[in-house]
């Protein structure tokens, strides 16, 4: 069954381990991938997805197991032995010089010579008929520099077919890509597997597995969990394998269902957000078209992976970062052309995602943090009140409970929670009408934890409107009145706390039913 | 070093949660300076073995050259106060977490600001008027010097440690060539003499300071340490300055202008340094020329550095380094003068590796904008 040539899976690895330093990133992991299909390899960050496929491109040798490619025993081979045996990896970054053509880049490393020249004719030739043959539309005279991202990847799938790749791994090869994009790349893989290639492809939006792919293999911290077809499973069924059973649900999480109801808008929403487009770094828009109201006395939950833009959403509403379009308003005054100083007079304070780059001068003392953005408020004539700061620091620290209570401690010597309740309690010093909460617990300890809670329940039920964005499932749902879930740069769904539960919003959170 | 322990002690425990006073603070700023000059005296005993000397001797003549009579000491005080300008002007810098390089380029643009001060100025103006205008000129012209960088550094970016040192060649430079067009007397390198705004010298006070530099821009220049004393950890200027400082994201998260903060320092840091003219032109020769300036300015890092960015620990730090130099002359028949250059190498060497905050200070200049 193992053995015979014909028949065999084109990929078949076998309790593969590997370990990196500290980090045990594969624990018995097996893939098995039959040739002239298109196999869905899924799992969280750090499952171990990338580290599986590098190891089949020959990139790193695995600590025990086996890897077979068309029957044949390659373990522990060299990724210029990978390529010779016609398995390609096209990776995340691209690895093309700008300013090269798109056939030059194709051959670069094994150029087509005559004499000491390299044969262009022959090399462009050479490109352009692989390019028809694999359904690829391009002009392989353009400069690299000038291409989209798509057309991008599409060099690099072209360079690894040209190498003879019969097993092409695409690793997140959407992250990159627009829409439209998307599609193109699609119909591409289909003409590759039609022609029957295999295509390993490593992705963890739901949506793109059951779209494209014949077999899911998912992985989890390291191992493979679960393998099925594509056909007849479900996208809560692959979040659930994804995620785990062993998880927390929200059942476990005591919740007051009635306010809920109490928490109907009826006067100006303390925050509103309109149509609100923020401009990313690598995405055209880290923020697309988002809008969504905060009654006063609510907790609006913003659920959702890291990374779909909430940070840029956070930074747009406290004012660090421009709004390309749209509209933000506190208690029903437009602000979103006024500085982050006019916008937390207006009644906005803001618990930064990353309390010690964003939040605290770790080397000044509790005092000093505790004042840090109202220091307006303790000057006479240019000169701080050091007597009234003090005072005001006692005062905070015993209600907030930071320990130890002394104020003149440097920031640095606090641990992560006592850190954090500065930062909340500077936050919670003042008259507010919203708050933007952003992974007010992160890094914290359980006791800690608590106590954050306890103080952001108390300022809602004093009629404080609060945007919740956490990556913890469990405390959106232990904390929020209605949850929002943020998948690429959207906002996909909201719903009341009620209607929301950790399996209802696991597959919203990987985009599975986004669009 | 047991001052140096029990203070360690009283910070750490924190039982009765003990208010970090004026004095502990003080302690702070002189400790490290200390420990420094024990490093560099083993070091300098080194030396001064290597050559062949014995380290009493030129010890006991360095010592006696400086702090030994009056007129040595009179030298050292007239060094000290240009080494406090140019320190504090570093210091301001790196409590904003800037490198501020130019402090020469500005101290040199603040002597010729005072003098034209001075030159501009009737005669018959008392002296009372004269000083603080001329004194105003220097911290004007320095000012000036260092709102460029500050400003280069807030709008585009461009990195003050590239830019201030490139603006010490262009301010010398342009110094010198508005000396040759006009302003210097014939043939020589420096202005005329100032008509008002001239400061007594010491000796005027008291006749064993006869024939030094020592002059009355010392008890200015004091004053102005302990105005950037107070502005540093006094005022809300002060505060938002170390904030961006230490952390200028989270300091952005607070509504300071992080932009406009930089701007600001390295003003401040230019004037401190300008006001440093004050002491040749006003106060020794009463007059600008050419080259006055020469190594004050980078000197000033390392009075900064020893220091501890703190405006007592500079003057204390350029007490330290003027006497070293001034002690450089008097030790020259039995060592070479660059073994000072060295020693003084030695000390900041030693100030950088033992003291955490000066090294953290370093990175966050290399910390790149935005």
């Amino acid at each position: 069954m193992t053995h015979p040539a014909s028949g065999a899976p084109a990929v078949r690895m076998t309790h593969i381990a590997k370990r990196f330093g500290d980090c045990q990133a594969l624990r018995d992991a097996s893939l098995e991938v039959m040739p002239g299909e298109i196999h869905a390899l899924v799992g969280e960050n750090g499952a171990g997805k990338s580290t599986m496929m590098r190891i089949l491109a020959g990139i790193h040798a695995p600590d025990a197991g086996t890897v077979e490619v068309f029957g044949r025993d390659v373990t522990g081979w060299t990724a210029a032995q990978a390529i010779d045996a016609s398995v390609g990896m096209v990776h995340q970054h691209f690895m093309l010089v700008p300013t090269l053509t798109i056939a030059e880049n194709v051959i670069l490393g094994r150029e087509p010579v005559r004499g000491l020249a390299i044969d262009m004719a022959r090399a462009q030739r050479e490109v352009e008929e692989a390019a028809a043959r694999s359904g690829f539309r391009m002009n392989v005279h353009r400069y690299v520099r000038e291409l989209s991202v798509g057309e991008q990847q599409r060099v690099e799938i072209l360079k690894t077919l040209v190498r003879g790749a019969r097993v092409l791994v695409l690793d997140e090869p959407t992250a990159v890509l627009s829409p439209p994009e998307v599609e193109e790349l699609w119909r591409v893989l289909r003409a590759l597997r039609d022609d029957g290639g295999t295509i390993i492809l490593i992705t963890h939006k739901l949506d793109e597995v059951t779209e494209i792919s014949e077999t899911i293999t998912v992985m989890r911290a390291g191992r493979t969990v679960a393998r099925f077809p594509t056909a007849g499973t479900s996208p809560a069924a692959i979040a659930r394998a994804m995620v785990g059973r062993d998880v927390v649900l929200a059942g476990d999480v005591p919740h007051d269902h009635a306010r809920s109801a109490v928490a109907a808008p009826v006067a100006a929403p303390a925050l509103e957000v309109r149509n609100l487009v923020v401009a990313g770094e690598r995405r055209a828009r880290a923020v697309d078209d988002v809008t969504f109201a905060v009654a006063p006395g609510e907790i609006l939950g913003i659920a959702g992976v890291e990374g779909n833009g909430q940070s840029a959403l956070i930074e747009a509403i406290v004012g660090l970062r421009r709004a390309q379009s749209g509209e933000i308003r506190i208690a029903g005054t437009d602000v979103t052309s006024m500085s982050l100083r006019e916008r937390e007079a207006r009644g906005l304070a803001h618990i930064p995602e990353d309390r010690q780059r964003r939040g605290l001068v770790l080397d000044f003392s509790v005092a000093d943090n505790l004042i840090l953005g109202r220091q307006r408020a303790y000057e006479h004539g240019g000169v701080l009140d050091r007597v009234r700061i003090l005072a005001d620091a006692r005062a905070a620290i015993a209600l907030a409970d930071i320990r130890p209570p002394d104020p003149t401690l440097p920031v640095r010597a606090l641990s992560g929670g006592n850190q954090q309740k500065i930062v909340i309690a500077r936050a919670l010093a003042r008259e507010i009408v919203v708050l933007i909460a952003a992974q007010p617990t992160r890094g914290v300890d359980v006791g800690a934890i608590e106590l954050i809670h306890a103080r952001l329940r108390a300022a809602r039920d004093a009629g404080t409107g609060i945007l919740l964005v956490s990556a913890e499932l469990s405390e959106i749902l232990a904390l929020s009145d209605r949850v929002a879930v943020m998948y690429g740069g959207r906002i996909v769904a909201i719903v009341p706390r009620a209607e929301a539960s950790e399996a209802s919003l696991g597959p919203l959170m990987t985009g599975a039913t986004g669009s | 070093m047991s001052d140096a322990s029990a203070t360690a002690a009283s910070v750490s425990d924190g039982a009765p949660a003990p208010m970090r006073t004026r004095l502990d603070r003080l302690l702070e700023a002189v400790l490290p300076p200390l420990v420094a000059l024990l490093v560099s005296i083993v070091a300098g005993d080194l030396l001064i073995l290597a050559v062949g000397q014995s380290p009493g001797a030129v010890y006991r003549l360095m010592l006696e050259g400086t702090w030994g009579n009056a007129y040595g000491f009179g030298q050292v005080l007239y060094k000290t106060t240009t080494l406090v300008c140019t320190g504090l002007a570093v210091a301001v810098g790196l409590r904003a977490g800037l490198f501020n390089i130019g402090a020469e380029g500005q101290l040199a643009a603040g002597g010729l600001g005072a003098a034209l001060a001075g030159l501009a100025l009737p005669a018959s103006t008392s002296g009372l008027v004269a000083v603080p205008l001329c004194t105003i000129a220097a911290m004007c012209a320095g000012g000036a010097v260092g709102f460029v960088p500050g400003v280069l550094r807030a709008k585009w970016g461009a990195h003050e440690v590239i830019t201030t040192i490139m603006l010490n060649f262009i301010v010398l430079a342009l110094l010198s060539w508005m000396l040759s067009t006009g302003l210097r007397v014939p043939e020589t390198l420096h202005t005329q003499a100032v008509h008002a705004g001239a400061l007594p010298r010491l000796s005027a006070w008291w006749s064993g300071f006869h024939g030094s530099a020592a002059n009355g821009s010392i008890a200015i220049v004091l004053f102005a340490a302990l105005l950037a004393d107070v502005y540093l950890f006094r005022t809300r200027g002060g505060f938002e300055l170390r904030a961006v400082g230490l952390q200028p994201d989270a300091s952005e998260n607070a509504g300071i202008d992080v932009g406009r903060t930089w701007i600001r320092a390295l003003t401040i840091s230019g004037a401190l340094a300008g006001l440093g003219g004050i002491n040749f032109v006003l106060g020794y020769e009463h007059y600008y020329e050419e080259g006055f300036a020469t190594g004050a300015g980078f000197l000033g890092i390392a009075v900064a550095l020893v220091g501890r960015s703190n405006p007592f620990g500079v003057v204390l730090a350029a007490l330290f380094f003027a006497t070293l130099s001034q002690g450089g002359l008097a030790i020259n028949a039995l060592v070479p003068k660059q073994m000072v250059d060295a020693l003084q190498g030695v000390v900041i060497l030693a100030m950088a590796a033992s003291v955490p905050e000066v090294r953290r200070l370093l990175a966050s200049t290399r910390r790149s904008v935005r």
